[in-house]
C-alpha cells in the first residue's frame, strides 16, 4: 500500500488537490491531473496503479479516458466518480472496464477500501 | 316584423359556432346537426312529393276527361242518329205518297199502323196544308181541323223545309216531341207532314250511358231549358241551373260548382242538326276518387318517412355528440395527464441539473472538511483539538445530509431504471409491511389482510413496487389515528391486470387535496414530509402502464386502488 502510485484525475482543482493531500497524509503517492489529456500523458510516463477517474469533465470525458486507459493499460484499476448519483453511469463504466465507481461527496475512508479491494484484484 | 326577429333568431342560432358557448355547446351543436341533417333528408323528399303530386294529378285528369268526352260524344251522336231517322221516315212518306192519299183518313192510318210496326215512340201523324190546317191526322187527340197557321214552327218548317220540336207537354201531360217536313207539291204549294214523338226512347239513350248514381246527362236547349228529366237539375222543361259556353259542336269540358256546392265536371255537347245540347255531369270527387286514395296514401308515407327521418337523424345526432363529448372528455383527462407528466419531469430536469451543480461544490468542501480533520487528528500539541474536531465533524454529517438529499432528487429525477423481474404481489406486500410493522404495532393499528390466492404473478420491478406500496401504506399510517384499521386487498382485475386496494378509516381528504396530491411537491404533512412520495408512487405505476384511483371522504377515510399490469409495460423515461 505505501508504494502505491494513484493518478486523481478531476477538472476541480480545490477537489483533486484537497483529496491527494489527504492521501498523502495517509502514506500514499498521489499525483493529479485537471484533464484527460494531461492525465493520459501522466499514465504514460508514471504508470500508477490505481486511477481515481470523474465521469464529468470538459474535454476528453471520463468514458473516453477509461476506455483509452484499458485499451492499453488493461492492468491499471480505474475507480469512477461520478457526482449525478446515477448507478446508470456506474455500471456502464464497470461495463467499459472500471473497477467500481464511488458518488461525490466521497467518504475517504470508503475510498481507500475500494482502493485496497483493487489491488489485491490485480495480478 | 315578428316573424322577421324569429327568422333572425333561427339563422343566428344556426351559424352560431357550438364553441362560442362552451355551456351550451353540446346542445348548441346537437341542435345545428339535427337540424341540418332533418333539412337535407326532408327538403329533398318534400319537393319529390309535391311534383310527383301535380304530376300525376294533370295526367289522370287528362285520363278522366277524355273518356267523358268520347262517351259524350257518341250519346250525342245515338241522338243525332235517333232525330235524323225520325226526319228522313217522315220525309220518304212526303215524297211517296200524293198529296191526296195523305189527305185520305184511310191511308194514313194505314201508313201510321205501318210506321207503329217499324219504329218505336210513335205518337200521332197528321198532314197540314199550307194554311196551317190539320187535313188528316192518326193519333190520340182530336186535331182534325186544328189550324197551325199562327205557331212559329208552322213558319219555321215551311221556309226550312224542316223542323224539331223542343220537348213540349202534351194534353195527356207526357213529354213529347214533334218532327214535321215541309214538301213542295206539284202546283209548289206545300204539304206539311208532322209527327209527334214521345221521349221514352231520350232515356233509353241516356240510360245506355251507364252512368254511376252520383252522375247525371240530360237534354237542354239553347235556352237552357231541361229537356230530359234530370237527377240533380230539375225536371222536364225547368230552367237549368248550370250555364254553358257557346261553341262548336265539339263537346266541351268545363269545372264548375253545383247549386249544392259540390264540384263538378261538366261535357257540353250541342247537336248539329236541332236545338239540343246533351250535357253530362261528374261530381268531381267522383272523377278525383282514385286520385284522392293515392294522395291519402302519399300523404301518409309522406308523415311516416318523415317521422321515420326525426326519429333516426335525432339517434344518430344524440350517439354523434355522445361520442364528441366523450372524444373532448377523453382528449381533456390525456391533456391533464400529460400535463402532469410533463410538471413532473420538467422538475426533475431541474432538480437533476441543481443536485449535480451542488454535488460539486459539496465534494470540495467534504475534502477540506476532511483535510482539516486530518490535519488536527495528526498534529498532538493541537490545542483545542476536540472542540475542532467537534466542528469539523458537524460540517462533515451536513455534508452527509446534503448528500441525502442530492442523491434523493436525483433519484426522483431520474425515476427509475427498471429492471423486471417475476414477482409474488402478495409476497411483496408482506415484505413491504415488514418495514411498517413495528409503527403499526406501537400505534395499535390493526393492519388486515385480504390477498387473493393464487394471484397471477407480476413481471414488474421489485424495489419500484416496495417504493409503491410503502408510500402509499405509509400516508395510511399518518392518516389514521391510534388503533385505526388499514385494510389492504388484492385481487385479480381481468386476464391483464390484477388489483390492489389499501384502505384506512383515517381523516380524509378533501376534493381540492386529491386533485393536488400526486404533484411534487405537495404535501398535507408539513415539515415532515417531501411532497415526493406521492409523485414518485404516481410516476412508477404510470411508467410501468398501471393507474392509480383515490377515493376519499373527509372524516370516514380513504382507498387508494393501484392496478397494475401482469407484464410491466415499461414508457421511455424522459
Amino acid at each position: 500500500m505505501k508504494n502505491l502510485k494513484i493518478l486523481l484525475v478531476d477538472d476541480e482543482e480545490e477537489f483533486v488537490t484537497t483529496l491527494a493531500e489527504r492521501l498523502e497524509l495517509r502514506g500514499l503517492q498521489a499525483r493529479s491531473a485537471l484533464n484527460g489529456e494531461d492525465a493520459l500523458h501522466m499514465i504514460e510516463a508514471e504508470t500508477p496503479q490505481i486511477v481515481i477517474l470523474d465521469v464529468m469533465m470538459p474535454g476528453l470525458g471520463g468514458f473516453e479516458v477509461l476506455r483509452r486507459i484499458k485499451a492499453q493499460h488493461p492492468q491499471i484499476s480505474v475507480i469512477l466518480l461520478t457526482g449525478r448519483g446515477s448507478e446508470k453511469e456506474g455500471v456502464k463504466g464497470m461495463e467499459l472496464g472500471a473497477f467500481d465507481y464511488l458518488m461525490k461527496p466521497l467518504n475517504i475512508e470508503e475510498l481507500i477500501k475500494k482502493m485496497q479491494e483493487a489491488i489485491k484484484s490485480q495480478p | 316584423m315578428n316573424s322577421k326577429n324569429i327568422w333572425t333568431r333561427l339563422t343566428k342560432g344556426l351559424l352560431q359556432n357550438a364553441d362560442d358557448d362552451p355551456v351550451n355547446r353540446y346542445r348548441i351543436l346537437r341542435r345545428n346537426i339535427f337540424i341540418l341533417m332533418i333539412l337535407i333528408a326532408i327538403i329533398p323528399l318534400t319537393i319529390m312529393a309535391v311534383i310527383y303530386q301535380y304530376e300525376y294529378q294533370s295526367s289522370i285528369k287528362t285520363e278522366i276527361v277524355i273518356p267523358l268526352q268520347t262517351l259524350t260524344h257518341k250519346t250525342k251522336h245515338s241522338f243525332e242518329l235517333f232525330f235524323e231517322e225520325r226526319l228522313s221516315v217522315v220525309r220518304f212518306i212526303a215524297t211517296s205518297y200524293s198529296f191526296e192519299e195523305l189527305s185520305d183518313q184511310k191511308t194514313l192510318n194505314r201508313i201510321f199502323k205501318a210506321l207503329l210496326d217499324e219504329y218505336c215512340c210513335l205518337v200521332d201523324l197528321g198532314l197540314i196544308n199550307k194554311k196551317g190546317i190539320q187535313l188528316s191526322y192518326v193519333g190520340p187527340y182530336d186535331f182534325l181541323g186544328k189550324d197551325y197557321s199562327e205557331q212559329k214552327w208552322f213558319q219555321e218548317v215551311v221556309i226550312k223545309g224542316n223542323y224539331i220540336s223542343n220537348v213540349f207537354m202534351g194534353y195527356r201531360e207526357f213529354p213529347h216531341v214533334a218532327i214535321a217536313v215541309a214538301r213542295r207539291t206539284a202546283d209548289a204549294s206545300p204539304l206539311i207532314l208532322r209527327i209527334t214523338i214521345d221521349t221514352s226512347k231520350f232515356d233509353n239513350i241516356i240510360a245506355s250511358m251507364g252512368l254511376n248514381p252520383e252522375s247525371d246527362a240530360f237534354l237542354i236547349n239553347r235556352s237552357g231549358i231541361i229537356q230530359t228529366s234530370s237527377r240533380f237539375f230539375g225536371e222536364i222543361l225547368d230552367s237549368c241551373p248550370l250555364s254553358f259556353p257557346r261553341g262548336n259542336y265539339e263537346p266541351i269540358v268545363t269545372e264548375a260548382r253545383d247549386p249544392q256546392g259540390r264540384e263538378i265536371l261538366t261535357v257540353f255537347a250541342p247537336f248539329s242538326t236541332s236545338d239540343y245540347a246533351l250535357v253530362l255531369v261528374k261530381p268531381k270527387s267522383d272523377v278525383l276518387h282514385t286520385w284522392r286514395v293515392l294522395r291519402s296514401k302519399m300523404l301518409v308515407i309522406f308523415i311516416s318517412s318523415v317521422v321515420v327521418i326525426m326519429l333516426v337523424v335525432f339517434k344518430l345526432t344524440d350517439n354523434l355528440v355522445k361520442r364528441v363529448k366523450e372524444a373532448d372528455e377523453k382528449r381533456a383527462l390525456t391533456y391533464r395527464e400529460f400535463q402532469h407528466t410533463h410538471k413532473l419531469s420538467s422538475i426533475g430536469r431541474l432538480a437533476a441539473g441543481v443536485a449535480h451543480e451542488i454535488n460539486n461544490p459539496m465534494a470540495i468542501i467534504n475534502e477540506k472538511a476532511g483535510l482539516m480533520k486530518d490535519l488536527v487528528a495528526y498534529d498532538d500539541q493541537f490545542r483545542k483539538k476536540e472542540k475542532f474536531l467537534g466542528l469539523i465533524d458537524s460540517i462533515l454529517k451536513s455534508v452527509e445530509r446534503c448528500r441525502a438529499i442530492t442523491h434523493r432528487l436525483l433519484g426522483f429525477a431520474r425515476r427509475m431504471e427498471v429492471q423486471l423481474v417475476e414477482l409474488d404481489l402478495n409476497e411483496l406486500i408482506q415484505e413491504t409491511l415488514g418495514f411498517l410493522e413495528k409503527e403499526a404495532l406501537y400505534r395499535n393499528i390493526e393492519l388486515t389482510l385480504r390477498l387473493a390466492d393464487n394471484l397471477p404473478r407480476l413481471s414488474s420491478d421489485r424495489g419500484q413496487m416496495q417504493q409503491v406500496f410503502l408510500n402509499i401504506i405509509n400516508n395510511a399510517l399518518a392518516a389514521v389515528e391510534d388503533e385505526g384499521e388499514i385494510v389492504i386487498t388484492s385481487w385479480e382485475e381481468d386476464s391483464d391486470t390484477v388489483g390492489v386496494s389499501i384502505q384506512d378509516n383515517g381523516s380524509g381528504m378533501s376534493e381540492e387535496i386529491i386533485k393536488s396530491i400526486f404533484d411534487p411537491f405537495f404535501s398535507t404533512k408539513q415539515e415532515n414530509g417531501t411532497g415526493l412520495g406521492l409523485a414518485i408512487t404516481y410516476g412508477i405505476v404510470k411508467r410501468m402502464g398501471g393507474d392509480i384511483k383515490v377515493k376519499s371522504k373527509q372524516g370516514e377515510g380513504t382507498i387508494f386502488t393501484v392496478y397494475l399490469p401482469k407484464k410491466a409495460k415499461i414508457s421511455p423515461g424522459e
